[in-house]
C-alpha cells in the first residue's frame, strides 16, 4: 500500500529566514532524511516551489491563471510517496520526516493519506 | 520477531523502525551474502543493532535513552524457541494493558498481536482507518509514558491480568458475531481472529478460564452458519437446523470445558461454555437439559452475579417448570428497574406471554422491546413477532401469529459479554 506525504511549511516565515538560518535548517533536515531513506520504505521524494499555475475548466476549455486565488499561509512544499503495511506503519516512517520533528515555528505538518497508482478510481 | 523486538526495545515504535531496517538490510544483503542460517535470529540481531543506530544520536540529546542504549549493548542473543513464545504473551499482555481503555486493547492486540492492517481494523470496527490509526498511536505512547514493562505478569497477578486479555477477546468474538450483517461485504473475520487469539492464549498460558473463553468461542461459532436466515435474519437456537451445527468444534469446545470444569478454578466463562454445550449437543430445544442448565445458571450466579444471568436463569426454569414460573421470575426482575432499558428483558417477557396466550400482554412487551432495539437484525426478528400476533384488541395495534418465541438464547450470550466488558472497563 502506498502513502502520499505532503509537507506543509508557511511561505512567509521561511522567507524571512536569513541565509545562514536556512543552511542550518537544510542541514538539520539532512540527518532526518538519511533516517527515512533508511526505512527503505521510500518510494520518491520531491520539493515543490512555492509558485503556481491554476488551470479550471470553464465552458469545457481550461482557463490558466497564476495562483495563489486563496491566500493560505501554508502551502506544500515537498512530497514523498511511501510504502507501508498500513496506515500506522506510514504514520511510523512519516514521523521521520523532518516536517514532523522540527520547523513547528515555520508552520511546518504532514498530511498523510493513502495513495492509489491507478488515477479515477 | 516483532514480538521480540519489543520485548527487547521496550518500545512500539522503536521496535517497529528497527525491524523495518533490519528488513531493508536484509533485502540489500541475503542476496549477494546467501540467507543465514537463522533468518529469524539474523533480523532480530540485525534489528537490536539497528536500533542502536537509530537511538545513539538521539541519546546524545536525551539522557532517559542513554540508560537503554546501555542496557541494549548488553542483551545476548539468539534466544530459545520457548522464549520467542513468551515474546509473544508479553506482547499480549502488553496489549491488553490495564493503562489502556478497553477499545484501545482490541485495536492494538488486532494489530500487533493479530497482525491486522489498521485498515483491516478500521473495516472491521466500522470506523474509519485515521480513527483506528489515531487509537494505535495514542495507546504506544501511552504504553511508554505508563513505562509498561514488557513481562509475563506474576503469579500474583496473572489471574487480573488474564482476566483482561479474556475480556479483549470475548469482545473481539463478540464483534464479530454481533455484525455478520454489516454493510461491507469483505470484512476480516473477527470471530475467527478471537478464537485464534484464544488458541495463542491457551497454549502460552494454559489457566482454565483461558480454556473455558475458547471453548465458549468454539461452541457459539459452531452455530453460526445456523444462526442466519438467507436474507440475514436471526434465527434463534430453537429455530437452528441443528444438522449445519459444526460438530467438530462442537466436540472439542465440549472436551475444553469438561478441562477446565476438572481443574475446580473456572469461572464464569467456563460456566458459559458449560451452558452452550448442554445446548449444543440436545438434538433439539425440547430435549435440551434444562436441569442441567438452570444448575449451571445457579453456579454462574454466584460467579459473576448479573441481572442479565439472572433473566437467563428464569427463561431456563420456564423451559424446565412452566411459563408461568418463568414469568413471574422475569416480572420480578423488570419490577427491580434494572433491566428496564434492555429490550431482551422485555422480549423474554413478551415471549412467555405469549405462550401462556396472553397475547395482549406479548404485544405491548414486543411492543417496548422494539423501542429499545438497535441491531436491525434484532429489531426485525421482534417485529416479526409482533406481526404473526396478530391485531390486538386495540385499535392500531400491528398484526399476529403464534408459534416459536423470542427466548433469544442467541442474542443473551453476548448481551452478557456486553456487560461483563462494561463493569471490567
Amino acid at each position: 500500500m502506498k502513502y502520499l506525504c505532503l509537507a506543509y511549511g508557511d511561505q512567509k516565515k521561511m522567507e524571512k529566514l536569513t541565509k545562514e538560518q536556512f543552511a542550518e535548517l537544510v542541514a538539520r533536515c539532512k540527518t532526518y532524511d538519511a533516517e527515512l531513506q533508511a526505512t527503505g520504505q521510500v518510494v520518491s521524494t520531491g520539493s515543490l516551489e512555492w509558485d503556481y499555475v491554476a488551470l479550471r475548466p470553464n465552458g469545457g476549455k481550461p482557463i490558466v491563471s497564476d495562483g495563489p486565488f486563496v491566500e493560505t499561509k501554508e502551502k506544500v512544499g515537498g512530497v514523498i510517496v511511501i510504502e507501508a503495511r498500513d496506515l500506522n506503519d506510514a504514520i511510523r516512517v512519516a514521523s521521520l520526516h523532518p516536517a514532523a520533528r522540527m520547523g513547528e515555528q515555520l508552520g511546518w505538518w504532514i498530511e498523510l493519506r493513502p495513495y492509489a497508482d491507478a488515477c479515477h478510481q | 520477531m516483532l514480538a521480540t523486538l519489543i520485548r527487547l526495545l521496550g518500545d512500539f515504535d522503536l521496535a517497529e523502525d528497527a525491524l523495518a531496517a533490519a528488513f531493508a538490510a536484509a533485502l540489500e544483503s541475503w542476496p549477494d551474502r546467501g540467507e543465514p542460517a537463522n533468518p529469524r535470529a539474523w533480523l532480530v540481531s540485525t534489528g537490536r543493532h539497528k536500533a542502536l543506530d537509530l537511538l545513539r544520536p538521539r541519546a546524545r540529546l536525551d539522557a532517559s535513552l542513554r540508560r537503554l542504549v546501555e542496557r541494549l549493548d548488553r542483551v545476548v542473543e539468539p534466544r530459545e524457541a520457548d522464549e520467542i513464545e513468551d515474546d509473544r504473551l508479553c506482547l499480549v499482555f502488553a496489549c491488553c494493558s490495564p493503562a489502556l481503555a478497553r477499545e484501545v486493547q482490541v485495536a492494538l492486540t488486532l494489530r500487533e498481536v493479530c497482525g491486522l492492517t489498521t485498515e483491516e481494523i478500521a473495516r472491521a470496527l466500522l470506523s474509519s482507518a485515521p480513527t483506528i490509526a489515531q487509537r494505535i498511536v495514542r495507546a504506544k505512547a501511552r504504553l511508554r509514558e505508563e513505562r509498561v514493562t514488557y513481562q509475563v505478569p506474576s503469579r500474583a497477578e496473572l489471574p487480573a491480568r488474564l482476566e483482561g486479555v479474556l475480556s479483549v477477546i470475548y469482545l473481539v468474538f463478540n464483534e464479530g458475531y454481533l455484525a455478520s450483517s454489516g454493510p461491507e461485504l469483505v470484512r476480516v473475520d473477527l470471530s475467527s481472529e478471537a478464537i485464534r487469539l484464544a488458541r495463542l492464549v491457551v497454549e502460552l498460558c494454559p489457566e482454565p478460564e483461558a480454556e473455558g473463553l475458547l471453548a465458549l468461542l468454539l461452541l457459539h461459532d459452531a452455530r453460526r452458519a445456523a444462526r442466519t436466515g438467507p436474507d440475514g435474519e436471526l434465527v434463534l437456537i430453537e429455530d437452528q437446523d441443528r444438522s449445519s451445527w459444526n460438530r467438530a468444534q462442537i466436540v472439542e469446545g465440549g472436551q475444553r470445558v469438561a478441562r477446565a470444569i476438572s481443574s475446580r478454578r473456572f469461572g464464569a466463562y467456563t460456566l458459559q461454555a458449560a451452558i452452550a454445550a448442554v445446548h449444543a449437543e440436545a438434538p433439539d430445544e425440547a430435549a435440551t437439559d434444562w436441569e442441567e442448565i438452570v444448575a449451571l445458571y445457579d453456579l454462574l450466579l454466584v460467579a459473576a452475579p448479573s441481572p442479565v444471568v439472572e433473566l437467563n436463569r428464569a427463561m431456563a426454569i420456564a423451559m424446565r417448570d412452566r411459563p408461568e414460573r418463568g414469568l413471574e421470575l422475569v416480572e420480578g426482575l423488570l419490577a427491580r428497574g434494572e433491566l428496564g432499558d434492555y429490550h431482551l428483558a422485555h422480549a423474554a417477557r413478551a415471549d412467555l406471554c405469549r405462550r401462556l396466550g396472553r397475547r395482549d400482554d406479548a404485544r405491548a412487551s414486543y411492543g417496548r422491546a422494539l423501542e429499545l432495539a438497535r441491531q436491525e437484525p434484532e429489531r426485525r426478528l421482534l417485529e416479526r413477532r409482533l406481526r404473526e400476533l396478530g391485531p390486538g384488541s386495540e385499535p392500531r395495534q400491528p398484526p399476529a401469529g403464534l408459534e416459536a418465541g423470542l427466548s433469544a438464547n442467541e442474542m443473551r450470550v453476548q448481551r452478557d459479554g456486553e456487560r461483563r466488558s462494561g463493569d471490567g472497563a
